[in-house]
Formats: structure tokens, C-alpha cells, sequence
């Protein structure tokens, strides 16, 4: 069987996402075609990789099978100095975490596929200052 | 031409251990065929609101399934199962209703129904969680709950929503239950029972959460004819409309106001003529209890941010200015994930017919609000008597 995880690699690891090059749009994950500009639009690549804050947190307690080794971890939707808005895990101490904190990206391990299966890698947030 | 309610039936919501998939739907469906008196052979199409049946029982082709085991299958008409995530059922309703809107079909079967327990609770959340967006919230750990902590968070943070004012809706909706027999948690617990239950993400706790639940709804919906031959107590669907937002919760410019529903609600209010305030009940899907505070805001029941207001001065309590969840909401009386949309209509069917026992609310006009995931998809109902 093939790993669930494994096409957007690329844009996983270095935070790729794209640019309407018709409404200058910034969107994180990457899009095929942007919603507000339909087929008058045109997508680019580009790296979004950047620090920014935490808007929203969470402490998850209670979770699927595939995280569960990893309670408690903190889920946060991180808004980037260039806008864009990222659904992450932010690695830091439970208590320490607050809106507002400034956070940046690393490159961290997320999971496997089972016991014999590949190892899901791809970004993470760590307390800037 | 207008569609009508005519017969509905439902299991009790919980962990049914001694009873099958094919066993649940079918006590749900004999229930509303004795309730509209109809015999069967009338069926013309089935429409099946069913999330995960691949991944919940290892079985596909639902649709065909419950057809033949309903004893239709001699009728061979045509049956389909209607996947919007746990908005399944409110959609299903919405199919069946377009086809007899279509004047194809004079009576027609929406039914709804989960067999979630023979799964364990890791399995059930990875499962929920497939409700939102797998590639970029699930490969992350974001869960269900965790999603809407982060809505609740958010909230509370904007608008000085509390933990105690969530609390107080899981106290409402329990409180309510208790008066329904198809209820799953039939039992009164207290604020604190509430605040000092276990995080899942905090500030959402275990009684912030609705459980999963088995379960089975079922309404035969008919042409405005065919209902007059049928009943003396019909319940018109009015309007009932479906839309869709962002599946991840990063894409949206606002996560404390669901868009799906704020679009529907508008416009199914347009359609039946009628404003948020001639709402005399509703159903609204409480999977998390912000969840219900964000309702109240998006469908107008009172202004942005004032969702906790409501909630504290017991205005959607039986009695009060609007009352939500008479039935318990999915919070007590349980969430059989495609079901849900299914028993809300039930319940709005019973309380617009005065058949709602001891939790029964004046009222004329019903409002059912029904939702996939974190609100990629949305669903509203107006019924009217």
C-alpha cells in the first residue's frame, strides 16, 4: 500500500502555497484555482515560509490513534507576517502557549503510517523570541 | 406545490449493541410508515442520509441495502445514499424534497442512519475527523474537537464567551432530554458536572462534546395532494436550503461565524418570507456546545457575539423567547452522525403537530439547522403547519 501522505510533500516541507498573480491572493495550502477569481485568475507557486502569531489554540487531551503517543500537544492556527493563516502544532510547553506569542517555523516529524510505514514529516511551530 | 411531512420515525439514539444497521433502519421506517398509515407499496424513491457506512461496517451500496432489507425490493425503485459528512441527513431531506418538488414522485422516504459504536472511541474520532480537511487539519492532529476548540477559543477571546456559558448549553440540552424517550442521555447534569469534566481540547471538556451515537430516523415526505388524502395533521417543509464554505478552517477570513449557515439561513428565510424572529422553535446541531452559541448568531436569533447572552438569560429554554433542542440536540439526544438531520426533522414534526409529549413548545413555525464537519457544508430547514 502506498503512504496516505506523500504528494505534497513539497509544499508540506518548505510551506509552499500559491499566489493569484490576478488578485495578488496569497493562499496556504496551495490552490489549483483561486476562489475569487475563478478562471480570470493565475496560479503560482511560491514559498510562504515565515514567522507570525498565534491567533487561535488549542490543547488537544483526547485524539485519534495516530497521535495519541503524542498528548498533550497544542494545535494552533498561526497567522503568518505575510497574511496567510496555517493549522499547525506548535512545539512548546502547554503553559507558555497564548494568543499573540510569535512563533516560527521548523521542520519536525508528525507521524508514521503504522509500525512498518513511512514517517510523516512536514512543519511545525516553535516560540520565536 | 408544496412538499409535506406525513409519517416519521426514529430509534432510540445511543449504543444500540444488540442492534444491526439493517435492524435500526427498519424499526425507524416501520415506526413512520404506521404514523402516515401507509403500507409501503406507495414508495416511490428512497433518499439515504449515511456518512461512513464504508468505514464504520465495512460496507458500501447502503442504498440498495436498506431498500432490500425494508422489504421494498420487489418495488425496485430507486434508492440513493447522500454523503455532506454530518450533514448527510439534512441533505437527504433536501433530495427527497426536490423530488417531489419536481412532481416526479408523490411520496418519497428521506431516512437517515449510523452505526457508530462497533468502532472504539479512537477509531470514531479519526473517523469524525475526516469531516474536515484530511491533508491539512487531520495530518496535522487537528481533530473534530480540536477544530472547534479553536473556534471556541477564538470566541471566547473576541467576545468574552465563557467555559461556564458553554456549560450552561450541554445543562439546557441535557435538562431537555430528559423528556425525550428516544433520548440518549436521559439524566439532568449541573454546571459543574460540566466544568469539571476532562479536557478533549481545551476549553471544550467531555460534556462540551456530543457522544456518537447509533441510531435511525426516518420521514416520508409527500405532495401537497397526496398529504391532504393522508393526514389532518400535515407539516409543510417551507424552504429548505443547502450551502457549502471553506472545509478547512485556514481558509476562512472568520472562524467565530459559519458562513454555510449564515448564507443558508438568509436565504431560506427569503424563500419562506419570514425573519429569524417568527422562528417559534429549533433544532440546531450542537456537536460542540459553541457550537449552539454560534448558532444563534448565524442564524439571526440575536446579534454577533451576543450568542452567550442568549444562553444566560434562558432565552432557548422551553418557555423562553426561542427555544432550541427541545428534543436534547445532539448533545442528549445523541449524534448518529448521517441521522441527526433526519431526527431533527422529526422532532420539528412532532412539535409543529403538538405531538411532543412533555417537552412540547407553542409553536407554528420550526427551523431545523443541520451541519457537515466545521461548516463546509450547512443546511436549513423552515417548517411550517
Amino acid at each position: 500500500m502506498l503512504p496516505r501522505f506523500w504528494r505534497k510533500i513539497k509544499y508540506r516541507y518548505n510551506l509552499i502555497g500559491s499566489k493569484c498573480k490576478n488578485c495578488e491572493t496569497l493562499y496556504y495550502p496551495p490552490r489549483n484555482i483561486c476562489p475569487k477569481c475563478r478562471r480570470r485568475g493565475e496560479m503560482e507557486e511560491l514559498e510562504l515560509w515565515d514567522e507570525g502569531r498565534v491567533i487561535s489554540y488549542t490543547i488537544v487531551h483526547e485524539t485519534s490513534d495516530d497521535f495519541k503517543l503524542n498528548v498533550p500537544y497544542i494545535i494552533a492556527l498561526i497567522k503568518l507576517e505575510n497574511g496567510v493563516i496555517i493549522t499547525s502544532q506548535v512545539v512548546c510547553n502547554p503553559s507558555e502557549i497564548k494568543i499573540g506569542m510569535k512563533v516560527k517555523p521548523v521542520f519536525r516529524k508528525y507521524g508514521e503510517d503504522g509500525e512498518d510505514g513511512v514517517i510523516y514529516y512536514g512543519t511545525k511551530f516553535v516560540p520565536a523570541d | 406545490m408544496r412538499v409535506a411531512i406525513v409519517g416519521v420515525g426514529q430509534t432510540k439514539f445511543g449504543e444500540l449493541w444488540d442492534k444491526g444497521f439493517r435492524d435500526i433502519v427498519i424499526e425507524a421506517g416501520i415506526e413512520a410508515l404506521e404514523d402516515a398509515n401507509l403500507s409501503g407499496d406507495e414508495i416511490e424513491a428512497l433518499y439515504i442520509g449515511n456518512m461512513s457506512g464504508g468505514r464504520y461496517l465495512g460496507q458500501e451500496h447502503i442504498s440498495a441495502l436498506i431498500a432490500d432489507y425494508s422489504g421494498l425490493t420487489e418495488l425496485h425503485i430507486p434508492s440513493v445514499r447522500v454523503e455532506t459528512g454530518d450533514a448527510s441527513g439534512g441533505s437527504a431531506l433536501r433530495e427527497a424534497y426536490l423530488a417531489v418538488l419536481s412532481g416526479m414522485y408523490d411520496v418519497v422516504i428521506a431516512a437517515g442512519a449510523e452505526k457508530v459504536t462497533d468502532v472504539g472511541p479512537e477509531l470514531a474520532m479519526d473517523i469524525m475527523a475526516s469531516t474536515a480537511d484530511r491533508e491539512w487539519e487531520g495530518f496535522v492532529g487537528a481533530t473534530l474537537p480540536a477544530l472547534y476548540a479553536l473556534i471556541a477559543k477564538m470566541h471566547m477571546e473576541r467576545y468574552s464567551t465563557r467555559e461556564e456559558d458553554l456549560a450552561m448549553v450541554a445543562v439546557k440540552n441535557h435538562k431537555n432530554a430528559i423528556n425525550n424517550p428516544k433520548a440518549q442521555f436521559r439524566r439532568e447534569i449541573s454546571i459543574d458536572t460540566v466544568m469539571n469534566s476532562p479536557y478533549i481540547a481545551e476549553p471544550l471538556k467531555v460534556f462540551d462534546c456530543a457522544p456518537i451515537s447509533d441510531g435511525a430516523s426516518v420521514v416520508i415526505l409527500a405532495s401537497e395532494e397526496m398529504a391532504r388524502k393522508l393526514t389532518d395533521t400535515p407539516v409543510y417543509i417551507d424552504s429548505i436550503v443547502q450551502a457549502s464554505d471553506y472545509v478547512a478552517l485556514q481558509s476562512r477570513e472568520d472562524i467565530t461565524t459559519m458562513k454555510s449557515v449564515v448564507y443558508s439561513a438568509r436565504k431560506a428565510y427569503k424563500l419562506s418570507r419570514i425573519s429569524p424572529n417568527d422562528v417559534d422553535v429549533a433544532e440546531v446541531h450542537d456537536s460542540f456546545t459553541i457550537a449552539e452559541i454560534m448558532a444563534y448568531e448565524d442564524l439571526g436569533f440575536c446579534k454577533k457575539g451576543e450568542g452567550a447572552k442568549l444562553i444566560r438569560e434562558g432565552e432557548t429554554e422551553i418557555g423562553g423567547r426561542i427555544p432550541v433542542n427541545p428534543s436534547g440536540g445532539l448533545k442528549a439526544c445523541g449524534h448518529a452522525v448521517g441521522a441527526t438531520g433526519i431526527r431533527q426533522a422529526v422532532e420539528i414534526t412532532l412539535q409543529l403537530r403538538g405531538d411532543a409529549g412533555k417537552r412540547q413548545v407553542d409553536a407554528e413555525i420550526g427551523l431545523a439547522l443541520n451541519i457537515g464537519g466545521t461548516g463546509g457544508t450547512a443546511v436549513v430547514t423552515i417548517f411550517r403547519r
